[in-house]
């Protein structure tokens, strides 16, 4: 069984999943339970001047039968009395020597605040904190959260001011509510992070009851936007952490965020440059227990992959992200439909129809129909692939082009 | 006669029985399996469909929340959809076509989703179609069965006065009178009949032509006339004994079920019932729910002649009847109250195929044995309605006893006279009469304003056909690496240990 512990900017854990600062890891009871499911770390739901929260909260986006594809919330940071988190985190820790426990913090903009609040988690033995400058919501119209991230100036004052106060290993919760994920990150590095972590939620509203006309969660007849987070989002998340990972200027480890619910989604993050995951909205859903596959499914994953250890795919895709303008032009693939697995859906022939190169006519042979790639003018998009309910019914073919590989940026500074 | 006494159950452990077998989905179901449909482009489904009703973009409505407009898909192309939705034999109609060669162990369920979306407009007696700007024609239907129906619904639609003339109390034809009471009870049919009222259909009941109303009246006052008559009585056995007392038609025995009076409805402990279609396969399995300790299906051939659908043999296979094949009645015997008591049956044996390939069967000698039974129902296929058609002028009959008419108009040798559903084809389904009466639609309107109008489902869409190969499924591909190799280099991400 491969070796699945990580050590992330010095915290180590005995695995790399980790709660995410949310409501799962509200206090020392609900993060002692997921330790003993296995989960590897927890984020401490985040501290600060205790809040009084709204009700309702939660709402989502459903796809077809799938519940909860993305997740919307309105809730804001710990509503607990500072005392009691400190004193639980200070038994959790005491209890679970081995797993990583991180305390995520959020007050207003002062140095006093920051350096007292970052002392008193440094005393229950904790682990590290997470500056958390990415909540959109509520937060955010405060001057804290969002408003932190979005301004490179103000993460890297911030990131300093902990710094000062602490030895602790200090990680940047990055917001993706921004136009460039870059300036933050660079400029959190500068403050001195220890490591980033990203994604926060996205600015969203999430939909409307067509009902009463309210938007979604109905607060009084009344509506803010919120957080988006869950499957939905874990592309945008993957951007921007690969985007980071091949920033020659973030030397730092990253913990990635956003939509990941199984192993398979670990290992995407990690291999385009996480060294741990941190996740929120799966446990939401179905609760601590899913992190047993996550681990056995990732093990067994490294094993058939011939990877002793998890930090042995950390990255490995990285190279493998480049420019558009770095991309092969004379790379040629088209469509081979397997007509024995065909079930004549005609979803390729429909999709390719309306919605790519009009290369799958539809005819009918011998007395049935059949979708046929024309495979001359098959510009190799993909979309019927996609479309296709049958596994291995449509594959992507190579041709060899006959030429060597080009790219535009070749093509254009030939010119 | 009331034979009720035999039955050991009481009324309650019967309207148990006659449970609906296909119930409605639940909202929760419902929205489950309509989001596994593929929604398939020239969808099997729809192909086998009679009506060509486009399942996939009904189904698709229900997963949407839009059950008005669901609805109103499987109308436009079918107007007694929710009649269908629990009486089709979907197993070899569209849910057959969607398991076929597919990848789904199990079917969609487009028959109980039909019924789902149907059922959420007529629960709410809205129509899902306007009347048709009027003109100046009327047309008269005889019949209000499914043909009849679906015929005056489009006519209706198109602006047409429709009068509709039904020899019943009650409309609907066969789908009120005829359907096994645990797949369908006459509310829906008769539901389905007040849409059709609500389009401005006149209903005349209680009017049979030849004796209220004659065929030379209709012609007269009206400017064409559909007959969706249907067919007549059941086919007599012809041997002795067949008119005695416990002896019944099966279609008499199922419209008596349809009242659901069940101590009018005779039964009795012992039931033979002669026939091995569908119509016997609803005998068989509504005879054991009426509390029949043993039914037995009496057929001269064997299981692998028999008509009936395979699910419904299985139906009925279920219900513990007994077959008894390769057995042929050739008496009724009765006992000394001069009733029913005993079915005299022969051994049948296969001899040699005849023209059409069917391998005739024979009696074999001495092989008489009395089967002691009370009850014994006739479930042999109707008769064609040649008394009643054969003296429209014009109208001609083929050497079956079935009406004659243009595949594509339905119209008549008589100019003014269209025709569908069983009295066309001899006796199929519910789905192939409603098909047949919206190509009447079709026909009756192109022969009074010369115009062809295209209902929808009235044909498939144009598909091109070519001959040739296949392409050859295994890829001939470029044998070379996936991508240029790449260094790739790993950039270290964990932290130094402290």
């Amino acid at each position: 069984m491969a070796d699945l512990s990580v050590n992330f900017a010095g915290i180590k854990s005995p695995n790399p999943f980790w709660l995410a600062s949310a409501p799962p890891t509200n206090m020392g009871s609900m993060i002692e339970r997921a330790f003993d499911a296995g989960w590897g770390g927890a984020v401490w739901k985040t501290l600060g001047e205790p809040i009084v929260n709204v009700c309702s909260r939660l709402a989502s986006v459903d796809n077809g039968t799938s519940r909860m594809m993305g997740l919307n919330n309105i809730e804001l940071i710990t509503d607990r009395p500072l005392d009691v988190n400190l004193k639980e985190i200070r038994e959790c820790k005491r209890k679970y020597p081995k797993h990583a426990l991180i305390i995520s913090l959020m007050v207003e903009s002062k140095r006093e605040a920051w350096h007292e609040i970052a002392m008193q988690v440094e005393d229950t033995g904790a682990d590290g904190v997470e500056l958390n400058f990415g909540c959109p919501h509520g937060m955010s119209e405060r001057g804290m959260g969002a408003a932190m991230g979005q301004v490179p100036e103000y993460t890297c004052m911030v990131t300093e001011w902990v710094k000062e106060a602490t030895r602790l290993p200090v990680i940047v919760k990055l917001t993706p509510n921004v136009t460039s994920i870059t300036p933050p990150a660079n400029a959190a590095v500068k403050g001195g992070a220890d490591a980033l972590s990203l994604i926060n939620t996205i600015n969203s509203i999430i939909g409307v009851d067509l009902d009463t006309m309210i938007p979604h969660p109905n607060v009084n007849g009344m509506a803010a936007h919120g957080g988006y987070c869950g499957p939905a989002v874990k592309p945008i998340a993957l951007n921007m952490v690969s985007e980071l990972a091949r920033n020659e200027n973030v030397n730092v480890p990253i913990s990635g965020i956003g939509g990941i619910g199984t192993w398979r989604d670990a290992a995407e993050f990690l291999l385009l440059g996480a060294t741990n995951v941190q996740v929120c909205t799966a446990v939401m859903h179905y609760g601590y227990r899913i992190v047993e596959d996550m681990i056995d499914g990732l093990s067994n994953y490294l094993d058939e992959k011939g990877f002793a250890s998890v930090n042995e795919i950390i990255g490995r895709s990285v190279p493998r992200v480049t420019d558009w303008g770095a991309l092969d032009l004379n790379y040629k693939t088209v469509a081979r439909i397997d007509h024995n697995k065909c079930i004549q859906c005609n979803l390729c022939h429909i999709a390719c129809e309306d919605g790519a190169h009009q290369c799958i006519p539809f005819t009918e042979l011998n007395g049935s129909r059949y979708p046929i790639v024309d495979e001359s003018e098959c510009v190799g998009c993909n979309l019927c692939h996609l479309v296709c309910p049958v596994p291995g019914c449509i594959s992507m073919v190579r041709l060899d082009s006959g030429n060597q590989p080009l790219t535009w940026r070749e093509l254009t500074s030939r010119q | 006669m009331s034979l009720t006494h035999d039955s050991p159950l009481n009324i309650e452990q019967i309207e148990r029985n006659f449970c609906e077998i296909a119930p409605a989905l639940t909202e929760a179901e419902a929205i489950f399996e309509s989001n596994r449909c593929l929604y398939c482009y020239d969808a099997p489904c729809t192909r086998a469909c009679p009506t060509h009703i486009d399942v996939p973009s009904f189904i698709k409505k229900i997963a949407s929340g839009n059950l008005t407009g669901s609805a109103r898909v499987i109308f436009d192309a079918n107007p007694i959809g929710a009649t269908c939705a629990r009486v089709c034999p979907v197993d070899v109609l569209c849910e057959g076509a969607c398991v076929e060669k597919t990848l789904m162990a199990k079917p969609i369920e487009i028959g109980r989703l039909q019924r789902y979306a149907t059922d959420a407009v007529m629960s709410r007696g809205r129509n899902v179609f306007k009347v048709g700007a009027g003109n100046d024609k009327t047309i008269g239907i005889v019949g209000s069965g499914p043909a009849g129906l679906s015929c005056a619904t489009y006519l209706a639609r198109l602006g047409y006065a429709v009068t509709i003339y039904e020899r019943k109390s009650l409309p609907g034809g066969l789908d009120t009178y005829g359907m096994a009471e645990y797949k369908m009870s006459q509310v829906v049919s008769v539901e389905e009949a007040k849409m059709v009222e609500r389009l401005g259909v006149e209903f005349k009941l209680n009017t049979k032509i030849g004796h209220d109303i004659s065929f030379d009246q209709l012609q007269e006052k009206h400017d064409a006339v559909f007959l969706g008559v249907g067919l007549g009585a059941t086919t007599r056995l012809n041997i002795p004994g067949e008119d005695l007392p416990g002896v019944y038609d099966a279609l008499d025995f199922i419209e008596r079920i349809k009242t659901r009076e069940w101590l009018d409805v005779p039964i009795a402990r012992t039931v033979a019932v002669i026939g091995a279609g569908n119509t016997a396969i609803d005998v068989v399995t509504q005879a054991r729910r009426l509390g029949a300790e043993r039914v037995l299906m009496i057929y001269r051939r064997t299981e692998r002649e028999m008509s009936a659908y395979k699910y419904e043999y299985e139906l009925a296979k279920q219900d513990a009847v007994e077959f008894w094949w390769l057995t042929a009645p050739v008496e009724i015997l009765a006992d000394e109250k001069n009733r029913a008591a005993a079915l005299r049956c022969v051994r049948m044996e296969f001899g040699e195929p005849d023209s059409t390939g069917r391998r005739s069967v024979q009696s074999v000698p001495n092989s008489e044995i009395d089967i002691p039974c009370e009850m014994v129902i006739k479930a042999l296929g109707q008769k064609k309605m040649r008394e009643l058609l054969g003296g429209i002028s014009g109208v001609e009959l083929d050497a079956v006893g079935c009406v004659v008419v243009n595949e594509h108009t339905m119209q008549t040798g008589n100019e003014k006279f269209f025709a569908g559903g069983d009295c066309v084809n001899g006796g199929r389904e519910a789905v192939d009469a409603a098909q047949t009466g919206k190509l009447a639609a079709q026909g009756i309107h192109r022969f009074l304003f010369g115009e062809q109008v295209e209902l929808a489902g009235a044909r498939l869409p144009f598909v091109e056909k070519i001959a040739g190969e296949l392409p050859a499924a295994a890829p001939a591909a470029y044998d070379g690496p996936a991508t240029p190799a790449v260094d790739l280099g790993v950039k270290s991400y964990g932290g130094p240990e402290r």
